[in-house]
C-alpha cells in the first residue's frame, strides 16, 4: 500500500485509542459485577464502583445464592419455558415463513399484509392482558409461551431464507409425489438450517431475558422464571417471600446481588463468544428488504 | 363502476372469473392453507383479538360483564385523558425521552460503524464488534440493575456526578437526571448492535467508487462525503423512518424497571402510565383508551414519515 500521510497516522492512533476505551466501557459493567461477586462485601462497599480485580476472594455470596429455593425454581421454570417455547416458536415460524415464501398462492399477499400490519399496530397491553386471561392462561407458564409463539420479524427472516432456496427442489419433490408438509420439513427445513439456528438463538435469548409477561400473568412464586426472581433480588434487594425462611427475608448484601446476576447471566456469557457471529447473521438476513 | 365494467371485459376476453381462480388456487395450494392454520390462529388470538378488545376504550369495561356486556360511553375516556394533568406530563416526558434518544442513539451507531470501517487490522475490528454487541444480550433486568449500581451515590457514575454537583442521592432518585440515565444507558445497551446494519452497508459500498474519487483528487473527507455517506444513505433513511415512526412509543419495560414515585414527574411516559393505570389501578377502559390513542398516533406517524420519505427520496418501508 502507499505511504500514509501524517494526518492519517494520527487519526489511526486516535481511533485505536478510542476503540480500546470504547471496549472497556462496553465490558466494564459486567466485569465489575463478576469480580465483585467473588470479592469480600466490605471491600466492594469501599471500592465505590471501581473494582478492577477480585478483592478478598470469597465464594460466600454464591453459597448464599444457591441456598435460595427461588433461584432453583426460577432456573427450572426458565428452562421449561426455553425448551418448550423455542420448539413451538420454531415450528410455527417455519410454517408461517414457508407459507409466505410460496409464490402463486392467491391469499398469500393478503395474509402477509394482515401479518405485517400487526408489527405496526396493536390493541395495547390491557386488551392483550384480557385476551390471555380469557383463554385461562394466566398464572400458567403457557402464558409466557403461547402469546409470544411467533415474532413477526423472525418469521420474515425465515421467509427470506425459504425464498432463497431454488424452486427446482420443490418441483422435483412434487413430481415424486411429496406432500407440502414433507417438502417443508424434509427438504426446506434442513436447507434453511443456518437461519433456523439463528432463530433458535434469538427466541432462546428472548425467553431467557423476558420478565414483563411473567410479572403481569403469574401469581404463584414457584412458577416465577429466573428474571422475575432476579428483579426482586437485585432491584428491590429483597426476597419478599412469605413461604421462605427467615434467612431469606434478611436484607440482601450487595455481593449476593452480584452473584445472583452472574448465576442468571452465566449461560449467555458462556454461549455468546461462540454464537456471536450467528446472532449477527440474523440482522443481515433481516435487513434484506422485500 | 369502472371496476365492474373491467371485470366483465376481462371475462369476455377469456380470462378466468374470480370464483374459478379461487377454486384452482384451492386445488393447487390447499396443503399450504392447512399448514398455515396454526399461524393464522395465533395471529387472530394474540394480535387481532386484542385489537378487537380495544373497543373497551369506548365502553365502561367491567370484567364480569365482559366486552360485549359493558356499556358504551363513546369518547369519554379519551376526553378524560386529554383533560387530565397527566396528559401533558406523560406526553412531554415521552417526547423528551424519545427525542433525546433519537438525537443521541441514532447518529452514534453510524459514527461507530464509520470508525470501525476505518480500522485496517481485521482481527482488531472483529474484536471491537464482538465486544460492542455484548450489552445487547444482557437481560433488561440485569441491565437495569447495573444502571442502578453505577448511578447510585456510591457508584462509579453517580459518585462522580455527585462529587461535581455536591448531591448525595442516587441519580435514579433525582427526576432531573432520569432522561440522561435512560438515554446514556440506552447508548451502552444498543450502540454496537445497531451499528451492525451500517457496518454491513459500508462493506457493500463499491470499492471502485473510492478509486474514482481518489483519481478525481478527493481526500479522505471528500471520500466520506461523496462516496461513503451517499452509499449508506438508503440504510440511514430506512432506519430513521423506523425510529421516527416509534417516536411516541418509548418502551415501557425499561421505564417500569427504572422509575419510582420520586421520578414519576419526569419518567412517566404514555405506556408506563397505561400499565400503571390499567394493571395496577384497574382503570381498564381508561388506560386502554390511552394506549389506543398512542398506537393510533404511532401508526399515523409512521405512515406519514414513510409517505414523506417516499416523496423526497423514493425510499420507503413498503
Amino acid at each position: 500500500m502507499n505511504k500514509l500521510s501524517t494526518g492519517r497516522k494520527i487519526f489511526e492512533v486516535l481511533n485505536t485509542i478510542f476503540m480500546i476505551c470504547f471496549m472497556v466501557a462496553m465490558i466494564y459493567p459486567m466485569w465489575f459485577i463478576l469480580v465483585a461477586s467473588f470479592s469480600d462485601n466490605s471491600e466492594v462497599m469501599k471500592a465505590g464502583g471501581s473494582l478492577l480485580w477480585i478483592k478478598g476472594f470469597t465464594t460466600a455470596a454464591y453459597k448464599s445464592v444457591f441456598k435460595l429455593d427461588t433461584i432453583w425454581s426460577g432456573y427450572g421454570n426458565t428452562l421449561f419455558i426455553l425448551v418448550v417455547g423455542v420448539f413451538i416458536n420454531i415450528l410455527l415460524t417455519a410454517l408461517g415463513g414457508y407459507f409466505l415464501s410460496r409464490k402463486n398462492v392467491f391469499w398469500g399477499k393478503y395474509i402477509a399484509i394482515a401479518i405485517v400490519f400487526t408489527m405496526y399496530f396493536s390493541g395495547g397491553i390491557i386488551p392483550f392482558y384480557f385476551t390471555v386471561k380469557d383463554l385461562h392462561l394466566d398464572n400458567s407458564l403457557w402464558a409466557l409461551i403461547l402469546p409470544t409463539a411467533i415474532s413477526t420479524y423472525n418469521m420474515i427472516i425465515m421467509r427470506t431464507a425459504f425464498s432463497a432456496i431454488p424452486d427446482s427442489l420443490e418441483e422435483s419433490a412434487k413430481l415424486d409425489g411429496a406432500k407440502q408438509i414433507s417438502i417443508l420439513f424434509r427438504i426446506m427445513f434442513p436447507l434453511a438450517m443456518p437461519t433456523v439456528a439463528v432463530l433458535i438463538l434469538y427466541y432462546g435469548v428472548h425467553h431467557w431475558n423476558s420478565w414483563f409477561n411473567a410479572m403481569i400473568f403469574l401469581r404463584d412464586r414457584q412458577k416465577f422464571p429466573l428474571q422475575l426472581i432476579l428483579r426482586e433480588i437485585v432491584l428491590y434487594s429483597t426476597t419478599s417471600d412469605d413461604m421462605a425462611g427467615a434467612a431469606d427475608r434478611e436484607a440482601i448484601g450487595e455481593t449476593i446481588q452480584y452473584a445472583t446476576i452472574v448465576v442468571a447471566t452465566a449461560p449467555i456469557l458462556l454461549i455468546y463468544p461462540f454464537m456471536q457471529r450467528y446472532f449477527v447473521k440474523g440482522v443481515m438476513i433481516g435487513a434484506v428488504k422485500g | 363502476m369502472s371496476t365492474a365494467t373491467k371485470k366483465t371485459q376481462l371475462t369476455k376476453s377469456g380470462k378466468p372469473r374470480l370464483s374459478s381462480i379461487l377454486k384452482s388456487d384451492w386445488r393447487m395450494n390447499y396443503e399450504l392453507y392447512i399448514l398455515v392454520i396454526p399461524v393464522l390462529v395465533f395471529y387472530i388470538l394474540f394480535h387481532y383479538k386484542p385489537i378487537y378488545g380495544a373497543i373497551i376504550a369506548f365502553k365502561d369495561f367491567n370484567p364480569v360483564k365482559g366486552i360485549m356486556g359493558s356499556d358504551w360511553v363513546g369518547f369519554k375516556h379519551f376526553v378524560d385523558f386529554f383533560n387530565s394533568l397527566s396528559f401533558w406530563e406523560v406526553l412531554r416526558n415521552t417526547v423528551r425521552i424519545s427525542v433525546s434518544s433519537i438525537l443521541v442513539n441514532f447518529p452514534a451507531p453510524i459514527i461507530l460503524a464509520l470508525l470501525i470501517n476505518e480500522i485496517r487490522q481485521k482481527k482488531f475490528a472483529s474484536c471491537v464488534k464482538t465486544v460492542s454487541y455484548f450489552p445487547h444480550f444482557i437481560s433488561l433486568v440485569v441491565s437495569c440493575a447495573m444502571i442502578k449500581y453505577f448511578v447510585a451515590d456510591t457508584g462509579l457514575i453517580g459518585g462522580f456526578v455527585n462529587s461535581i454537583t455536591g448531591g448525595k442521592v442516587s441519580l435514579l432518585n433525582d427526576p432531573d437526571y432520569f432522561t440522561a440515565v435512560y438515554v446514556g444507558s440506552g447508548l451502552w445497551q444498543e450502540v454496537g448492535w445497531s451499528s451492525i446494519i451500517y457496518v454491513s452497508a459500508l462493506s457493500a459500498v463499491d470499492q471502485q467508487l473510492y478509486e474514482a474519487a481518489r483519481i478525481d483528487g478527493a481526500n479522505r473527507w471528500g471520500e466520506l462525503i461523496h462516496v461513503t455517506i451517499p452509499g449508506i444513505l438508503p440504510t440511514i433513511i430506512i432506519m430513521l423512518i423506523l425510529k421516527l415512526g416509534q417516536l411516541l412509543s418509548v418502551g415501557y419495560e425499561k421505564i417500569i424497571l427504572l422509575y419510582n414515585p420520586l421520578t414519576y414527574e419526569k419518567a412517566d411516559v404514555i405506556l408506563s402510565y397505561v400499565y400503571r393505570k390499567g394493571l395496577q389501578e384497574f382503570g381498564y377502559s381508561f388506560s386502554t383508551a390511552v394506549g389506543l390513542f398512542n398506537s393510533t398516533i404511532n401508526f399515523l406517524f409512521l405512515v406519514l414519515v414513510n409517505y414523506i420519505s417516499k416523496k423526497v427520496s423514493e425510499i420507503s418501508l413498503w
